[in-house]
């Protein structure tokens, strides 16, 4: 078939078998939600609410804190009960507004705008932006910015990242079989508002479903193409993605997609413009994935955001033996989490359970200089130096060494034989760089 | 208040590969050239091999008992210098010889610098120079042919029945590089006479004969079969690369064709090269210890220039150094190079502006 990939990258168990083939479900409306005022890149929201307020399911209750951020609504209609600070998926305690519902679910008045392509660009990232959308595979990028790039740089192409290389998700391909006319649609809205002429949804082969689906349905569009993609981790990292599908590699030391005329967006955030635009709709609810071998039923549940991952774990019958560790994300990347009472986010794209096993830790040994993370390291750092130097405090070398070009994949500490940490070293490494950036 | 769970740093699962299984895969890897080393040059190959791993695993026991820190000889990374020491010696030695080499290469080579990870030599190799600078005659004479005795030195041998006497002695106690060595080095003996011996030992019978390990020498580094399943096993287990197996042999081969003929310049046949590659401890340094990953580079860049060095310097040393063999040496001073190579071969971030 031709599948394109990136040099490097690991080929880790896929573990999508649990709820590979569970239909998405929707999640039983919530009690009480927790809405983080973070829950994307930039500038925490700022609430427009007060406490003992009413609100609907899909009322704006946090405006965006500057162009870098993103406006927050209620997920579900009631009462605010709280405004303080609460547990956040990213492991630490930060702002949120909590919600008890009123169990009525009543919506604010949405729109239907049948002739949403025919609108002006401006128009459509309004929309987008006002919806609070910002990106749903994880890093939570606004979307309305990076649909908006400086005029010298022009975008020809749009990815949609259909990729999900993280074992044991599956949120992006249900959908993807579900609603990929939505999908298609989202798309197009991204196409028309970057004036981008080609179109490509890339996806893994571990899914050839979607595969086949998404390339039935843009037959009869001319721009639009479906780019099948090796099963290798981390396929679905934006810079490897980009270079996969179009052979052009993004500039490092902070350059961005559009340095190289392409924008990347997730598939479910195709989804959420497409709501956005068509329907006013903002994002209040996504799919996420809750999985893992001690799950009873694990499944893939459009659940309202803030909803508490303990109220996702009670709707798939909790778990079959003790829990060990509990992780917001996929198993490379997620965040484990201190508690079940944290909220999802518009980020969250998986929960994952594992036994006191799965969640045993490995001593450390000392570095073999096996260069098994510089094999496979797909940014072509040398992981090994970089954690070294951080290790003895040495910043200038780890920058040297590229410590800020890191995509932090997780690849390295993956095969290391000695166990070494190496993602917990080069994220200090990342954090007193920018330190030091700062204080120049 | 739900229950609370103990946190940690992504990525949340692992390879199923430890140091242990690293290592031990190495020692399986050593198993075939060890078999080989019984078949030709009896049970005492074992017997040796025996002293020198166990000599190597109190050691190391020993000496971290000592430093206070865990003891990890159940990682086998001292099973492994044990075994390459005993393959770096030959079955006439004395049994203490495998053992003191054992306890310097792991003292001295390996825990005084902070024992597995931070040793800049490779220890065996450190242990073996040592063996050689102090027991030189143990280590590098009296080397016994193979029982199935050796057609090669028969057939060498009569090619030099016409040379002063002193020629074909030392001759008949060494091994076909000692052959090589004496002829360029001699002047005594007659330009034919030595190209015709010189041709004997690239001959299809003496390549086949060093391929399978029907000839004098050590016990690890008798056949190079052995020593190539071995190797391709860990090639495939992914714990050797190519780059410096590679580029070693490639220097070599590209070198001893180039200088190796005793009639200037590209005078060599083109089997002359494959004769330096089969002979001597090339294949088992190539694959087994210049491919330590503790004393090799990490840049892919470097590990092809660490081996072009090690295979410069092993010419080198073959051809107009003071020693037939030039392996061990080469590859412990390129260890030395290691932290320069890895400085300046950092690899073009993907990506990479151009400035």
């Amino acid at each position: 078939m031709g599948l394109k990939t990136f040099p490097g990258g690991i080929h880790p168990h896929d573990a999508k078998n649990f709820s590979k083939d569970k239909a998405i479900e929707q999640m039983a409306l919530p009690s009480k939600i927790v809405i983080p005022l973070s829950q994307h890149i930039g500038a925490p929201a700022k609430p427009i609410v007060k406490l003992g307020d009413e609100v609907l399911a899909g009322q704006l209750i946090a405006e965006a804190g500057g162009f870098v951020s993103i406006p927050m609504h209620a997920s579900i209609s009631g009462k605010v009960t709280k405004i303080g600070k609460f547990y956040h998926p990213t492991g630490t305690m930060l702002p949120g507004i909590e919600i008890t519902s009123n169990g009525e679910d009543k919506w604010v008045e949405l729109d239907d705008d049948k002739n949403y392509l025919d609108l002006d660009a401006t128009e459509m990232k309004n929309r987008i932006s006002a919806a609070g959308l910002c990106g749903m595979g994880g890093a939570g990028f606004p979307t309305h910015v990076k649909l908006s790039p400086p005029p010298d740089k022009p975008i020809d192409t749009v990815i949609l990242n259909g990729v999900e290389c993280e074992p044991y998700l599956n949120a992006d391909y249900r959908i993807m079989l579900e609603q990929a006319d939505e999908i298609l649609a989202g798309l197009k809205i991204f196409m028309k508002i970057t004036n981008a002429q080609k179109g490509m949804v890339g996806i893994e082969e571990n899914k050839p479903a979607a595969i086949k689906h998404m390339k039935q349905l843009v037959k009869k569009e001319k721009d639009i193409s479906v780019v099948g993609l090796k099963l290798k981790y981390p396929q679905g990292a934006e810079k490897q993605l980009i270079y996969a599908a179009t052979k052009r590699r993004v500039p490092n030391k902070g350059g961005l997609p559009m340095d190289v005329k392409v924008v990347v967006q997730n598939v479910g955030t195709a989804i959420a413009a497409y709501e956005a635009v068509r329907f006013k709709k903002p994002l209040v609810d996504r799919v996420i994935t809750v999985t893992g071998k001690i799950v009873k039923e694990p499944k893939n549940l459009k659940a309202r955001i803030g909803t508490f991952y303990g109220d996702l774990l009670d709707f798939c019958n909790g778990t079959t033996e003790e829990i060990g560790k509990v992780i917001s994300g996929g198993p490379m990347m997620g965040f484990a989490i201190s508690t079940l009472d944290t909220p999802m986010t518009k980020g969250s794209s998986g929960l994952l359970l594992f036994n006191r096993q799965e969640a045993a830790k490995d001593d450390e040994h000392t570095c073999l200089r096996c260069a098994r993370c510089v094999d496979i390291c797909p940014m072509d750092l040398v992981p090994c130096l970089i954690a070294n130097s951080v290790r003895y405090e040495d910043y200038d070398m780890a920058e040297k060494y590229g410590v800020m070009d890191c995509i932090k994949c997780g690849s390295c500490a993956y095969v290391c034989p000695s166990h070494i940490k190496l993602i917990q070293w080069i994220d200090i490494g990342k954090i007193k760089v920018s330190e030091k950036r700062v204080k120049k | 208040m739900s229950d609370v769970y103990a946190v940690s740093a992504a990525p949340h699962i692992k390879q199923k590969i430890s140091v242990g299984s690293v290592m031990w895969q190495v020692v399986l890897a050593l198993i075939p050239a060890l078999l080989a080393g019984i078949f030709f040059f009896g049970i005492q190959s074992l017997v040796l091999t025996l002293y020198a791993v166990v000599a190597a695993v109190i050691t190391e026991a020993l000496i971290q008992k000592l430093r206070n820190v865990q003891v990890t000889i159940s990682d086998g990374s001292a099973v492994v210098t044990g075994m390459l020491i005993a393959f770096n010696i030959n079955t006439s030695s004395p049994w203490w010889l495998p053992v003191v080499g054992s306890v310097f290469a792991i003292a001295i080579g390996k825990q005084i610098f902070g024992g597995l990870g931070f040793n800049i030599f490779n220890p065996a190799l450190l242990g073996r120079a040592f063996l050689v600078a102090s027991w030189p005659t143990l280590m590098t004479a009296g080397w016994r042919a193979t029982q199935p005795m050796s057609k090669i030195f028969q057939s060498s041998i009569n090619g030099l029945q016409d040379l002063p006497s002193n020629v074909p002695a030392v001759v008949t106690s060494a091994t076909p590089l000692g052959v090589a060595k004496a002829l360029r080095d001699s002047t005594q003996v007659a330009p034919e006479i030595a190209e015709t011996v010189m041709n004997s030992l690239s001959s299809t019978d003496t390549l086949q004969n060093l391929f399978w390990g029907n000839i004098g020498g050590v016990i690890g580094e008798v056949s190079v079969a052995a020593l190539l399943i071995g190797a391709a096993y860990l090639a495939w287990k992914h714990i050797i690369e190519w780059r410096i197996p590679f580029s070693y042999i490639a220097t070599v081969f590209v070198l001893t064709y180039i200088f190796g003929g005793i009639n200037g310049l590209f005078s060599a046949s083109i089997m002359l090269p494959v004769f330096h590659i089969f002979s001597g401890g090339l294949i088992l340094g190539a694959f087994f210890m210049a491919t330590d990953m503790v004393t090799s580079p990490v840049t892919k860049k470097g590990r092809l220039i660490f081996g072009i060095g090690c295979g410069i310097l092993t010419v080198v040393i073959r051809l107009v150094g003071g020693y037939p063999e030039g392996v061990s040496y080469s590859i412990i001073l390129m260890n030395i190079a290691v932290p320069l190579i890895d400085k300046y071969s950092l690899p073009k971030v993907f990506g990479e502006v151009k400035k």
